[in-house]
């Protein structure tokens, strides 16, 4: 029980994983470009959530190895990612609302012209 | 000397008068154009008489040789160099001189043609004194003057040609003179291309002259000629002759080539007289006399000439017999009396055969200028049927036609008699039994020829006046200027005979001895030639037959009265209706003679091709028509061909580039690579989330491989 209730990095890999499994579904199965986007930012933080707990795994390993309370890397990563999910979701949100204007509608599955 | 020195001045003086008209003519006065174009022939004729008397005095001193003159050498180079070769291979150069030749023949011409020249242009300036184009017509005379003169005084064929086309062109200009007339320019056309057809012959004559004598020069030629080096039927100098004979029959008008001296008559009449009777056309004659040294080395040609003569002389008088214009008439008398001379030379009579063409200058001359008396009487009238009973009326002009009528007719003593009956005696005198029909058919023509004189005469001038009161009215005799050329004409015509008096008549024949020198050489060669002389055969047997020749002679005055008599019985009071006899004999006969035996039909039928034989046309236009056809279909066809091929190559060349080049090469590619692009396409969706499905499962994919490996 100690054990069940001690949360180790295991639960925080395991947590990440299953966050991206639905952002992964929620992208391949759902029609409307505003909630691929959503689920896009949930791939991005199931992510985000390994990077950081990895990190700290990371500071608890010794010096020798590259440990130690500097080992920071994954942390400063993990920032660069939101960073770069809200530079994307801008992006996202400009193109659907430039393809709005065009076709006025939103489903992707709609979006087919990009082909031979 | 002086005529004989300046003898080129002859020809030079009317081309000089002609020269003044064509540049300065329009601007001068009538009286200005007669001074100078009659003058200009005047003196020519005083130069003749000067040159001829100087030349006589010349001769006695010189063996009667000709006097030649040459003034510069006109074609060729005297250089010495030698450019063709002759029949037997000797180098010769070809040349000919601007040279003048003065012998007995060529001074008898050159006084009648003057002679007769000079009246012809007084009587013109009477009878054109109302027409248009005065000077021009001066001009034209003057001009022809110049080309006769020429003709005649030449000392080479050369020279005698520029002459002899000269002639032709202005016998071309006078007979168009009234050129707005269509039927006068048709004529004009007709005498000028006809004549073409003769020239061809003089010229392709030349060239053989040339090539066998090495020479045109009249002197060289018969020099040769009487050399000896030929023989007597030398078939290259009988084809030469015989095409120089052509030359003559184009100018001359005999058969075949006759048919555009009746049509000149378009032209005005003392033009008839002048070119057309009197000098140009006997022009033939002058070119056959001249080269009598060639004709009788060539008996087959002179046959020729014969058997031509003597047919045209009676077919020519047999049509004269019905014409109803007067001018028609004098023009087929003269075409017969043509075929006299022709008969004359033939039968190698040279010397009467000049003698004919100097006594018919002077008759058939005053029968023109007596005809245009009458149709200036008649206000331009020339249909015979409208005229009678001028008699009265137009004295001068009746009594100096009479006399020319007795004179061609052939009675006694008039010019004509002596002549013709020259020429009948000759041809009954030449040895072969079928000069008899020669004899027989100059005959008859004599008999027509009084018969058709007659007719004229009586028609015109005697029985009743048929012509309208209008007519009537004007009747007036000509001026003073028409009236003394008619004159003088009549007494040449009477008292010219006198000069070829015949021997068996107490005469002596002088016109004859005066042209020995010219024909002498004749019975040389004859004689060398091993064949009996002609001429010194016919002066024996003149002595043994001279029987024979009074009885030739009567009955040729017979004949003459024979015709005069059947012309008087028939139309001596003819009547508006007055019947011929001819036609009341035999219709189809007398039709036959009055469309001049269908001769311009059946030339136009086979040789212009103004007709069509049935749906053939042949002749000139029908070879225009041929080649037309054969342009338009063979040529046209050829090129039509060589399009439609192109056109064809070009199709299947464009079938080929659409289709094998852009199907094959081209678009075959894009085929192919369209078509093998399909598969590709088929994982090409353009799905979004398909695209994730799949890198999701390579994901996956790569996933298990790296951790069950």
């Amino acid at each position: 029980m100690d054990s069940l209730l001690h949360i180790t990095t295991l639960h925080y890999l395991v947590l990440g994983a299953a966050l991206f499994l639905l952002g992964v579904i929620g992208v391949l199965t759902r029609r409307n470009v505003v909630v691929v986007l959503m689920s896009i930012e949930l791939i991005l933080n199931a992510v985000n959530l390994n990077l950081v707990a990895l990190s700290r795994y990371w500071q608890g390993m010794p010096l020798r190895m590259g440990g130690g309370p500097l080992a920071l890397h994954g942390q400063v990563f993990s920032i660069f990612v939101i960073t770069d999910a809200a530079a994307e979701a801008a992006v996202g949100l400009g193109i659907l609302i430039a393809f709005f204007r065009n076709k006025e509608t939103v489903n992707v599955d709609e979006v087919n012209l990009l082909k031979w | 000397m002086f005529f004989l020195d300046h003898i080129y001045l002859i020809p030079l003086l009317p081309a000089f008068g002609a020269a003044i008209m064509f540049f300065f003519g329009r601007k001068l006065q009538k009286k200005t154009v007669n001074a100078v174009c009659v003058g200009a022939v005047g003196l020519a004729f005083v130069f003749v008489c000067g040159a001829v008397w100087q030349y006589l005095g010349w001769a006695d001193a010189n063996h009667h040789q000709p006097f030649e003159k040459i003034v510069y050498t006109w074609l060729g180079t005297d250089t010495g160099q030698s450019n063709y070769l002759t029949k037997d291979g000797t180098p010769t150069s070809f040349g000919a001189d601007a040279g003048f030749l003065l012998d007995p023949l060529s001074s008898i011409w050159l006084l009648f043609v003057t002679g007769v020249g000079t009246l012809i242009h007084i009587y013109s300036t009477g009878y054109m004194a109302h027409e248009g184009g005065y000077y021009r017509f001066f001009g034209y005379l003057n001009l022809f003057m110049f080309s006769m003169l020429t003709l005649i005084l030449a000392n080479n064929y050369v020279l005698m040609f520029v002459g002899w086309e000269g002639v032709g062109l202005c016998s071309y200009l006078l007979i168009g003179f009234y050129f707005h007339r269509k039927s006068a320019s048709d004529a004009a056309n007709k005498a000028f291309i006809t004549n073409r057809i003769g020239d061809a012959g003089f010229i392709l004559g030349m060239f053989f002259i040339a090539w066998i004598f090495g020479s045109l020069r009249y002197v060289d030629v018969n020099h040769l000629a009487h050399s000896g080096k030929f023989a007597i039927g030398d078939p290259f100098i009988t084809a030469a002759t015989l095409l120089l004979f052509v030359g003559a029959c184009g100018k001359s008008a005999q058969l075949p080539l006759y048919v555009w001296l009746p049509d000149a008559m378009e032209g005005p009449t003392p033009v008839s007289a002048l070119i057309h009777a009197a000098t140009m056309v006997t022009a033939g004659v002058y070119m056959v006399a001249r080269s009598n040294a060639l004709f009788v080395l060539a008996p087959s040609s002179m046959k020729v000439v014969a058997i031509v003569g003597a047919l045209t002389a009676i077919f020519a008088a047999s049509i004269g017999l019905v014409q109803n214009d007067i001018k028609r008439v004098l023009a087929y008398s003269t075409v017969s009396q043509l075929g006299y001379m022709f008969l004359a030379l033939g039968v190698g009579a040279f010397a009467a055969g000049v003698f004919h063409v100097f006594t018919h200058a002077f008759f058939k001359a005053l029968l023109f200028l007596g005809a245009g008396s009458v149709i200036h009487a008649m206000s331009g009238e020339q249909d015979m049927r409208n005229m009678g009973g001028l008699s009265s009326k137009i004295r001068i002009t009746f009594g100096t036609m009479f006399v020319a009528t007795l004179a061609i007719t052939g009675i006694p003593p008039f010019a004509g008699f002596v002549s013709k009956d020259g020429i009948l005696w000759e041809t009954w005198a030449h040895e072969g039994t079928a000069f008899h029909l020669l004899w027989g058919i100059g005959y008859a023509t004599a008999l027509m020829t009084a018969f058709y004189m007659f007719r004229l005469i009586y028609l015109t001038f005697f029985g009743r006046k048929r012509m309208s009161h209008e007519v009537e009215h004007h009747l007036h005799e000509s001026p003073k200027s028409m009236t003394v050329p008619l004159i003088i004409l009549a007494v040449c015509s009477i008292f010219a005979g006198f000069l070829g008096w015949p021997h068996s008549l107490g005469g002596s024949d002088r016109f004859a001895r005066f042209l020995d020198p010219v024909f002498s050489g004749e019975a040389q060669v004859l004689v060398e030639g091993g064949k009996s002389a002609q001429l010194a055969a016919g002066e024996k047997e003149e002595e043994h037959t001279s029987s024979t020749e009074y009885l030739l002679m009567f009955l040729s005055v017979a004949a003459a009265g024979l015709g005069w008599f059947m012309a008087k019985r028939s139309y001596e009071h003819a009547d508006k209706d007055y019947a011929e006899p001819i036609a009341v004999a035999a219709p189809p006969l007398y039709k036959t003679l009055l469309h001049k035996y269908y001769v311009d039909e059946g030339y136009d039928y086979v040789f212009t091709g103004r007709r069509k034989l049935g749906d053939v046309r042949l002749g000139v236009m029908g070879l225009g028509e041929a080649s037309s056809w054969f342009d338009s279909h063979i040529l046209d066809g050829l090129v039509n061909a060589a399009g439609w091929v192109t056109r064809l190559l070009s199709s299947i060349s464009s079938w080929w580039d659409k289709w094998v080049i852009d199907g094959i090469g081209v678009n075959g590619p894009a085929i192919l690579a369209r078509v093998l692009s399909y598969p590709a396409r088929l994982v090409e969706w353009g799905l979004v989330q398909w695209y994730a499905l799949v890198m999701t499962a390579g994901l996956v994919g790569f996933l298990f491989y790296y951790v069950y490996h």
